[in-house]
């Protein structure tokens, strides 16, 4: 019989071919559990992909809006490269707003680091210009170009030294959190295979029964393959549900978005865990069909 | 139906079984004698594709044995009845059950084969126990729920490996009797058996063929059977 065939069998089901082979608990058990387990750990995988993939995202597209001009100078030039700098950028095309930081403001962005008393009067701080670009952003060669003329102190920061590194984290963790999908699917497949292989092992005699009065490796097959699937179908659902209601108890995500406070699923995302059974039970019936017709093979 | 031509099986480098060549013609009754281990299982397992010949060839219903498919094995065998010594049932299974196997297995249940499977569990004797599990049955309800179960599919070939080695001289007479009215039917029966007066007893009943297995070889019998 074809896959196709073999599908729409299991589909409709045979209470003969459900009852012929005894129901055996450990490995029934054994499969339930490894699938609830495993399917409570996809869900944190897919959890934790797709909080790193947001979170990852909106450093992301924040630093790619913003750019920083580091003026250094002497102090006495200061004030008049701030100027330079601003005018400059006044007339550059893809800038949207540019203003100097205030004192208090740069005081603050040291201050994590030195303290909140920190004297800024008494040290070379160089004076930091926020640019917020267009949609369409800028030149940034040619802004480049121009503020050396203009202002010699002045240094562009574009953000694209850190958000490239921003960016391919992102990534890595999309990877990771999907690689460790693909593992636990593998895994799910292992345990329900030694499961099945110590069931069919364990009904060698039936087997042999079926064959001697007829029966097809197909029809054994299935006999097999539909107890295993639907045990690792429910087993799946359980661990889903128990999973998705443990990322709904944890903490929500703060401003800080950290990623340990964001690992959660937010607005249609909460759906995705509903593939995690049946990709569960799509795993389990390719290696119980394997490992039966592999085992059957050996039965004369 | 079954013809070997100088089929030969050995389990090891020795052969158990070598120059078989006979055949088995539709409507025949046949036993199989001969000392125990001389092959008569090994014999049945090859009419019915368990084993296959590592010599000569073997056909079964126009096909080679050598030949045939996992699936075309499993279609010849729903055309042969095979009734081993230990039954060979499904414990966790009724009797009624078991009795249905076959039909179950190649998807021919349903309301008219359950009509002819009580009428078969009554034709074996087994009505008030057709509910009961096989481990709860005598050694002769066995061997009836055994035939019923091999005749169920309607078998132009009926195997019986010591159909009556379990049972009283009375029960081996009442299976007998089964048999012979089958093969009436114009079933094909081997019995594989040492009670030598159960050959004689079928005998009077029916024109049997006696094939002997002696030394890996098989000969017709004389004339003491």
């Amino acid at each position: 019989m074809s896959l196709r065939g073999e599908l729409l069998a299991f589909v409709r089901g045979d209470r003969g071919a459900d009852r012929v082979v005894p129901r055996s608990g450990q490995s029934a058990r054994l499969t339930f559990a490894t699938a609830a387990a495993m399917a409570f750990l996809a869900v944190f995988a897919m959890a934790l992909s797709m909080a790193s993939g947001r979170l990852a995202d909106r450093w992301s597209s924040a630093l790619a809006q913003s750019s920083t001009i580091r003026i250094s100078a002497p102090p006495a030039e200061i004030e008049a490269q701030t100027w330079a700098v601003l005018a400059v950028l006044e007339q550059t095309p893809g800038i949207e707003s540019a203003r100097a930081l205030s004192d208090e403001e740069q005081q603050a962005l040291l201050a994590p680091w030195f303290g909140p008393d920190l004297p800024l009067d008494d040290l070379p701080v160089p004076q930091l210009v926020e640019i917020t670009e267009t949609a369409d952003g800028y030149d940034a060669d040619g802004l480049r170009q121009r503020l050396a003329a203009e202002a010699p102190g002045a240094v562009l920061d574009d953000h694209d030294r850190w958000r490239r590194p921003l960016a391919e984290a992102a990534g890595r963790l999309r990877i990771l959190g999907w690689l460790a999908m693909v593992l636990i699917l593998a895994a799910t497949a292992g345990m329900v295979t030694l499961a099945a292989q110590s069931a069919l092992s364990a009904n060698e005699q039936v087997i042999r029964v079926l064959r001697l009065v007829g029966a097809r490796d197909s029809y054994i097959a299935r006999a097999f393959v539909r107890r295993f699937t639907i045990r690792a179908l429910t087993g799946a659902a359980l661990g889903m549900v128990v999973g998705l209601l443990a990322v709904a108890i944890l903490p929500s995500a703060r401003d800080t978005a950290a990623i340990l406070t964001g690992l959660s699923f937010s607005g249609a995302s909460w759906f995705w865990p509903l593939i995690i059974p049946p990709l569960a039970a799509a795993t389990a019936f390719t290696a119980t069909r394997i490992a039966a017709f592999r085992t059957l093979r050996g039965l004369q | 139906m079954i013809e070997m031509q100088d089929a030969a099986y050995g389990y090891g480098a020795e052969p158990l079984l070598s120059d078989l060549s006979l055949h088995l013609p539709p409507g025949s009754f046949h036993f199989l004698t001969g000392p125990s281990g001389a092959g008569k299982t090994t014999f049945l397992k090859l009419c019915y594709a368990e084993l296959l010949p590592t010599g000569g060839n073997i056909s079964l219903f126009g096909h080679t044995a050598g030949g045939l498919s996992r699936d075309g094995i499993a279609d010849i065998r729903q055309r042969i009845g095979v009734v081993h010594q230990d039954c060979k049932f499904l414990d966790h299974l009724s009797v009624s059950e078991n009795i249905a196997l076959p039909l179950s297995v190649t998807g021919k249940g349903g309301m008219a084969q359950d009509s002819n499977l009580n009428e078969l569990v009554g034709w074996v004797g087994l009505t008030a126990r057709a509910e009961a599990l096989p481990p709860e049955l005598s050694g002769g309800e066995r061997q009836r729920a055994a035939l019923a179960r091999a005749i169920i599919m309607d078998p132009d070939l009926i195997l019986a490996d010591e159909p009556t080695g379990n049972v009283d001289w009375d029960m081996s007479l009442r299976l007998l009797n089964l048999l012979v009215e089958l093969n009436k039917l114009g079933k094909t029966v081997v019995i594989a058996t040492h009670d030598l007066a159960l050959i004689r007893a079928a005998k009077q009943r029916v024109q049997a063929r006696v094939l002997r297995i002696q030394g890996g070889q098989i000969t017709a019998a004389g004339a003491d059977l």
